[in-house]
């Protein structure tokens, strides 16, 4: 749906190319579209504009570096600042307090039920606590069946209270509860709530007033548009809350609420949810979280991939069969193979920046290369040398030997060509080309 | 240095107020900004961005709004603060689909030959399983019978969670259990539908993320299946979609139509403070009417979407 913010800037940039240094005039589209994106990806309004602006003052007036053009000074400048607002170090949660008490906050269907039940997970199998769940969402039907459900799952206690909806009186229980069967973590789970409902507002405060805990979650939707900023902030100042949990990542959402929540609250990001399964969760990385909201790709990820993978000379003559378009199937083949080792072909080439575009059309899915690898060994050494030579009935062979159809190698035969080609053309746009952008990173300081 | 550093906490505070006071009287500042200009200048139309893009309606919407402002007060040369309010509402509300569509049914509607089947989808916590207890409260309320299928068999108690509305409802669930194959469970509701003669059948399904893509094919598979006991089968395909959501919500319309033919939107928790913007360019794109929206807990919190009430909660704090 959305174009990627890098290729956005690919375009404003042709309008800083040829620039010294950045001025306010070759500098305004770069922000424009810098600001869209942020919208794009749910950043509230008016923090978009201020970080906008920011940018604009710091990069006002810098030199631009022979070695890179203003287009990706800003690009830097813009994710730099992005991923330390994000939180620079990650922040673990507090394990102090016997029993460490923790309390579970939000917007109904945000996620804290399944959250609950993966903390005491984690915590149970990485860390070697004895956690004890506690259902204190009395309202939403079948809430406790829910969390009952979980614990047993994962193997972990949940303490209830037939018939009772008294949330309060529940969490305070729990733990004298846990304290009495020794359990060292005490996870409460708490009903779904609108930042605006002041009875249900005032019942949590008083849960937490109770009860003390050594650190209070605000789960928040990580697909959660504008308003973020408003439940953040009343969740925030009735709360007091210690860290905030993104649930739902493993979406394709750009998550630009987890930048407007840093921004209005100091608060760290402590965890991710990332799947259905209780094992999906992870701790939260500010440099992802800053890529994925710029829509850019994960530069700093492709370099250490490319840099564990790659064989530096051997990629040095690929790059000069590359300039010479004498690439071939056989080096299409070793490439398939480093690829392979490397992870999904679609995803790689998506972290490069600009080549979003580039492999948008190509229709490149994972079991791609099992076809694509048999075509290929079903070609004489000849023909992969030489892909020309492949006429009618050389490919006819091939389909027949490689278990294929002939369109399957016709189609393979194109995709070869506009790989070629668009790599050629790559390697000609004046040291622009892939190799080379990898060699400069390495050199770049990293985040 | 990062940049928001620069902020101090109280800084911070202070923004936010003013960004509560400057909502309040943006309506205000953008009428008083073009009374007397035949042109809608840049201030304006940043206000005007601002209201919009803040309700969640998208850049693309926004601008798609003020071009046609643009156009409109070209045309008409609009005079006061109360005939922009107007057209302002009326631009809007022209790119919401038309929900009276006639091939969908309200509450109310005369006796049919096969039950009237409403299919629910939609990704994690949006509401999907309160929406179908308040939809079954509403067509019971109007003397129909319902039958639910709790072909949610995934997520912990789901099952259990429509059953309990079942029973506060009243009307039956029709279940398999946990772990069961949901297409077996709508094919089972359908045929005990239409043995029961039921009016009305609503099928509960599990949340999923619309970029999983094997949950999408079983969704397709879902719907399918009901076709082997009513041809027409499910009549509407109901996406509901939680208020609070950006910019991604026009990507879950996307993929649960290319799976599914969503023809309804129920747009839920609008009792908070979300406006729910993105429902705009989601109809408009999309041409699929808001039917429903959901506003609050209980079995009575659920009206049929009503375009101008829905325009005006944009422009009102």
């Amino acid at each position: 749906m959305f174009e990627s913010l890098s290729e956005k800037l690919e375009r404003s940039f042709k309008i800083l190319k040829g620039h010294g240094h950045i001025t306010e005039i070759n500098v305004a589209e770069t922000l424009k579209e810098v600001r869209k994106a942020l919208l794009d990806a749910d950043v509230s309004y008016k923090i978009a504009k201020q970080f906008t602006e920011q940018v604009k003052e710091k990069a006002m007036g810098q030199n631009v570096l022979t070695s890179v053009s203003p287009g990706q000074l800003m690009v830097k400048i813009v994710h730099d600042d992005l991923a330390e607002l994000m939180g620079g170090e990650h922040v673990d949660i507090s394990m102090k307090g016997s029993p460490v008490i923790i309390l579970i906050a939000g917007l109904q269907g945000s996620g804290k039920t399944t959250f609950s039940a993966k903390l005491a997970n984690y915590l149970k199998k990485k860390k070697g606590k004895n956690p004890l769940l506690v259902a204190g969402d009395v309202y939403r039907p079948a809430a406790i069946n829910q969390l009952q459900v979980l614990g047993e799952q994962i193997g972990v206690e949940v303490y209830t209270e037939e018939g009772s909806k008294e949330p309060v009186k529940i969490a305070k229980n729990s733990i004298a509860y846990a304290r009495e069967k020794n359990y060292n973590v005490v996870i409460v789970d708490t009903a779904g709530r609108l930042a605006i409902d002041e009875v249900m507002m005032s019942e949590i405060k008083s849960v937490k007033d109770t009860i003390n805990p050594h650190e209070t979650l605000f789960v928040v939707d990580s697909m959660t548009g504008q308003d973020a900023v408003n439940t953040a902030k009343t969740f925030h100042d009735r709360l007091d809350y210690d860290g905030v949990v993104l649930t739902k990542l493993d979406g394709d959402t750009r998550g630009g609420a987890a930048l407007t929540i840093r921004s209005v609250v100091d608060k760290p990001i402590k965890f991710v949810g990332i799947g259905e399964k209780m094992e999906a969760l992870d701790v939260f990385y500010p440099k992802r979280m800053a890529d994925r909201i710029l829509g850019m790709g994960d530069i700093v990820s492709l370099v250490e991939k490319a840099q564990e993978q790659f064989d530096t000379v051997e990629a040095q003559k690929l790059q000069q069969k590359i300039a010479k378009n004498q690439f071939n199937f056989n080096d299409f083949l070793s490439q398939i193979k480093q690829i392979k080792k490397m992870g999904n072909i679609k995803d790689l080439m998506g972290m490069i920046p600009g080549m979003g575009k580039a492999i948008k059309n190509l229709d490149i899915d994972d079991d791609a290369f099992k076809e694509v690898e048999a075509i290929i060994l079903s070609m004489t050494p000849k023909e992969r040398e030489d892909p020309k030579i492949l006429n009618g009935s050389r490919r006819k062979r091939i389909a027949l030997g490689s278990g294929t159809d002939i369109q399957e190698v016709n189609r393979l035969v194109k995709q070869f060509d506009e790989t070629r080609k668009m790599m050629s053309v790559m390697a000609k746009g004046g040291g622009k080309n892939m190799m080379k952008m990898m060699q400069r990173m390495k050199g770049m300081p990293q985040g | 240095m990062g940049i928001f550093s620069i902020f101090s906490r109280n800084k911070k505070e202070k923004l936010d107020e003013g960004l509560q006071k400057t909502k309040q009287s943006m309506f205000s500042k953008i009428s008083k900004a073009i009374v007397g200009k035949s042109k809608v200048d840049d201030e304006v139309l940043d206000n005007l961005e601002e209201i919009l893009v803040s309700s969640d309606v998208g850049v693309t919407t926004t601008l798609k709004i003020i071009e046609r402002i643009e156009a409109r007060v070209s045309r008409d040369k609009y005079l006061g603060t109360s005939e922009l309010n107007q057209i302002l509402k009326e631009e809007i509300a022209a790119l919401l689909s038309e929900n009276d569509k006639g091939d969908m049914l309200g509450f109310d509607f005369p006796k049919r030959e096969v039950p009237y089947v409403i299919m629910v989808v939609g990704v994690n916590g949006v509401g999907k399983t309160t929406t179908i207890g308040k939809l079954a409260h509403q067509y019971k309320t109007s003397g129909k019978s319902v039958v639910l299928g709790a072909a949610d068999t995934f997520r912990a108690a789901a099952v259990d969670q429509l059953k309990i509305w079942g029973e506060r409802v009243g009307v039956p669930v029709i279940t398999q259990g946990m772990g069961a194959d949901p297409a077996s469970v709508a094919f089972d509701t359908l045929k005990s539908a239409v043995a029961s003669k039921a009016d009305v059948v609503i099928i509960d399904t599990a949340g999923r993320l619309h970029n999983k893509i094997n949950l999408m094919k079983e969704l397709t598979k879902i719907k399918d299946v009901m076709k082997k006991v009513i041809p027409d089968a499910p009549h509407e395909i109901l996406l509901v979609l939680d208020a609070s959501t950006g910019q991604n919500a026009i990507e879950q319309a996307k993929q649960f139509t290319a799976s599914t033919d969503v023809n309804a939107l129920a747009l839920t928790k609008l009792d908070g403070t979300a406006k729910g913007g993105v429902a705009i360019g989601i109809s408009e794109q999309f041409k699929i009417p808001v039917k429903y929206i959901g506003i609050g807990e209980t079995k009575e919190d659920l009206q049929l979407f009503n375009k101008t009430e829905f325009v005006d909660s944009l422009f009102n704090e």
